[in-house]
């Protein structure tokens, strides 16, 4: 090579793509197999069956009435508390039905956390209602193991800051945005595995919106995230993976960057570029 | 606050600057594979070939993930947007690149028609467009890329230049018509990788600017 | 047009209303009041009667109503909320349990009160008082007669519906989320109704309470036969004591005098009192649950 030598390609030098990442192992941290949950005659869930990984975020789309709340809420039996719905399928965490008898529903939810629609913090102080799950589980022995604990869930939730100095003051005060971070401090706080959201950012504003997306990509770190929204863009910017319901049944699952580019079933091509009846 | 998507913007943005390199240094070696008589340099081209088309295949992927998850407004739009076009006219420089170091291997196979004076000026523009194009592209520099564009047309009168002298000397003496013809092709490509730099200079300026200033001699009413 | 008079019509009407309630209850405090108020002195809250009720003071009467209330209140609240719970948050609503206590509610809710007194006496003082008599005192009277305990039970079964209400309907206020919340937690469905949703339905507690405490003050037929009486010479001091007690004393004032010009004065006073201290006990109550709205209020 000669004149090469005295010629520089500065570019090649300042602008060394990284080696494309290998995709990380998969596991399923839980699995739904044939999933059917009934209020009286309508099956509201009709045998759906995905995995959930561990450390990703699984969105859960379609349009209103599909079932994606009532499925949410099978995977930490919330939906016992509603009389007369009759669960069938298996949902498995860590290999384990938790339907089966003799599971305990409380330990379940303490391992299967949620976050709700509405911040629906109680009308308690900040602290309180942090510590609320600890004590109820008694988790906790001392005082000071009690607050080191109410101070790390309100970091994880990016909410120390703003609450360091009023954690004595009612959580009603807290702006939306500001108490659906508490709610999620709050079910952090008993140490989940796996993290439920039913339409956690709906009833915010588009700031709040976006810093509680941006919290689910550091809590993706630590937990396992499933996040039901009718608000396909928000599924597309967070999630790993996509699971597509519509009235009830599962229409398609798979990572979020295929399904919104070239979607295998045309239900689910319909629903994205809506053209939805 | 930095959004998730952010890096992913710069992944994009470093993957399109290393194909500029990648390309950048394939026009000069084909280039002075023919000027330099140097046959090595013009199979380096031909081998890095794949890369470059590797690499365009990855950023269009990138780009359709990106629109399709990120819903991109204004200037991140006019980003992505503009990196499809980038992307196409740096694979086309690749492919004219290619196109060069091959012609570069007929002509070595013959003795030098006539000293080059002409080619190696519009080598020299050519490769300075691309250069600079790419330059404007990282320092969002309108001026830069305003300057590509106005060398065009040199470029352009220079090929014709060559295109005289080296029809001239085929008409003088047939058995120069194989290099001859080849070394047209040369000035040919070498006038097409200008205009493709020329095109990536008016994406860099609807980057930066949000004018489209493509066909300023068309009808917009 | 036509609206726009029935309008201003219906406004006049429901003016009228209200001016003729006003009115009403003006007349009937203004007369008590007016008559009332020259007896009312420091003595005559404070001493006992003398003479045959024509002189002397109502204080044991004051005591014995107080001292009745509150019993009435340790009993009758507990029970109240427990049961308002158990309907709220516990019951099936198909199960024949519920239809039928809450059927069992609604008509006690209807029981004339001098029925309530008659089951007092039947139930309360003959067969729980005697058959406690038979097996812890060898079948000395002791508590099988007239006493302040059976009175307050008494009570507290009359008033028993009104907290059941009460209370009921201040859990089924509290939006249903905080209870999701509370399970998601990990909590047991105890834990939620004793951490969240009762604290939030205080208030209504407190209002059954009130309730409660003005039918017991003023309520007098359900205690004739169990526990008032006439005149004692002491103050009721252990639970099997008979007590003196205002709403009685005026029943008997007004009915069994013999001479009821000289104790007209007296009954006067009486009834303000009564009035004044069933207002008092309400108050206190309000401002009670105030504080509490206040507590909840300033949160919000």
């Amino acid at each position: 090579m000669t004149t090469m030598t005295t010629r520089d390609f500065p570019l090649l030098k300042t602008h060394v793509p990284e080696r494309k990442r290998a995709p990380a192992e998969l596991t399923a941290k839980m699995d739904i197999e044939r999933l059917t949950v009934r209020y009286g005659p309508r099956a509201a869930v009709d045998q759906v069956s995905l995995p959930v990984y561990a450390n990703l975020i699984t969105a859960v789309i379609g349009p209103s009435g599909c079932g994606k709340s009532t499925f949410l809420r099978a995977l930490n039996r919330m939906n016992d508390t509603i009389p007369g719905v009759i669960t069938e399928g298996q949902v498995r965490l860590d290999g384990k039905d938790v339907y089966a008898p003799g599971c305990d529903v409380i330990e379940l939810r303490r391992r299967v956390g949620m976050v709700f629609q509405q911040p629906n913090p109680f009308p308690k102080s900040i602290y309180d209602n942090v510590a609320f799950g600890l004590r109820v589980n008694g988790l906790v022995k001392s005082r000071a193991e009690l607050d080191s604990r109410v101070e790390s869930a309100l970091r994880a939730a990016a909410l120390w800051d703003e609450a360091k100095d009023r954690l004595r003051r009612n959580a009603l005060q807290l702006s939306g945005g500001e108490q659906q971070r508490l709610c999620i401090a709050r079910a952090l706080a008993v140490a989940p595995e796996v993290l439920l959201m039913d339409e956690p950012a709906s009833a915010l504003d588009p700031v709040s919106t976006a810093k509680i997306e941006e919290l689910m990509f550091e809590l993706k770190k630590d937990y396992t995230i499933v996040i039901v929204t009718h608000n396909m863009q928000q599924a597309a910017r967070v999630s790993d993976y996509t699971a597509f319901l519509l009235t009830g049944s599962l229409v398609e699952f798979n990572p979020t960057p295929h399904l919104f580019t070239t979607p295998t079933d045309p239900r689910t091509e319909a629903y994205i570029t809506g053209r939805f009846g | 606050m930095e959004r998730h998507f952010e890096r992913e913007f710069e992944e994009l943005k470093e993957r399109l600057l290393w194909m500029g390199g990648l390309v950048e240094r394939a026009v000069h070696r084909a280039t002075h594979s023919v000027l330099d008589a140097d046959g090595a340099l013009g199979k380096e081209v031909l081998a890095g070939e794949d890369a470059v088309n590797e690499m365009q295949l990855e950023i269009d992927e990138r780009v359709t993930q990106l629109l399709a998850l990120h819903q991109p407004m204004a200037s991140d739009l006019r980003f992505l947007l503009a990196v499809t076009r980038i992307n196409a006219d740096l694979e086309r420089i690749g492919d004219q690149a290619v196109n060069i170091a091959e012609s570069a291997d007929r002509i070595l196979r013959h003795p030098q028609v006539k000293p080059y004076v002409d080619l190696p000026r519009m080598s020299e523009l050519a490769e300075g467009m691309v250069r600079d194009s790419l330059n404007a592209l990282v320092r969002r520099d309108v001026e830069l890329a305003k300057s590509v564009l106005l060398r065009d047309d040199q470029v352009d009168r220079l090929r014709d230049q060559v295109f005289r002298e080296l029809l001239t000397y085929m008409m003088e003496n047939s058995s120069v018509v194989y290099p001859a013809f080849e070394l047209i092709l040369v000035a040919k490509n070498l006038e097409r990788i200008a205009d493709h730099s020329t095109n990536i200079a008016e994406d860099v300026i609807y980057i930066v600017a949000g004018r489209d200033v493509r066909h300023p001699a068309a009808d917009r009413r | 047009m036509k609206l726009r008079a029935l309008d201003t019509g219906f406004v006049l009407l429901a003016g009228l209303a209200i001016l003729l309630i006003v009115a009403m209850l003006a007349v009937i405090l203004g007369n008590i009041t007016i008559h009332g108020w020259e007896q009312v002195s420091w003595e005559f809250i404070s001493a006992a009667p003398e003479t045959g009720m024509t002189e002397g003071g109502i204080f044991p009467a004051i005591f014995g109503t107080v001292l009745l209330v509150l019993l009435m209140t340790i009993f009758v609240v507990p029970l109240g909320v427990a049961v308002a719970i158990y309907f709220s948050e516990y019951a099936d609503r198909n199960s024949w349990l519920y239809r039928w206590s809450r059927q069992a509610v609604n008509n006690l809710a209807g029981v004339p009160s001098i029925v309530f007194g008659l089951f007092g006496l039947g139930f309360f003082v003959q067969f729980v008082g005697g058959g406690i008599d038979n097996t812890l005192f060898g079948g000395q009277l002791t508590f099988g007669q007239p006493a302040l305990i059976w009175a307050a039970l008494t009570m507290a079964v009359l008033t028993l519906p009104v907290v059941i209400v009460s209370v009921e309907e201040a859990l089924q206020a509290v939006p249903r989320h905080y209870r999701d919340a509370s399970l998601a937690l990990g909590a047991t469905r105890t834990q939620t109704i004793f951490r969240v949703v009762l604290p939030q339905a205080m208030a209504g507690v407190l209002t059954g309470g009130i309730l409660a405490v003005s039918r017991g003050a003023g309520e007098v037929a359900p205690i004739l036969f169990v526990g008032a009486a006439y005149f004692l010479p002491h103050l009721p001091t252990r639970l099997n004591d008979q007590f003196m007690e205002l709403g009685y004393h005026i029943y008997v004032l007004s009915t069994q005098s013999p001479d009821v010009e000289a104790t007209k004065p007296l009954l006067y006073g009486t009834v303000l009192v009564l009035l004044v201290l069933t207002f008092l006990l309400n108050l206190t109550a309000i401002a009670i649950r105030a504080r509490l709205r206040l507590a909840a209020g300033r949160t919000r």
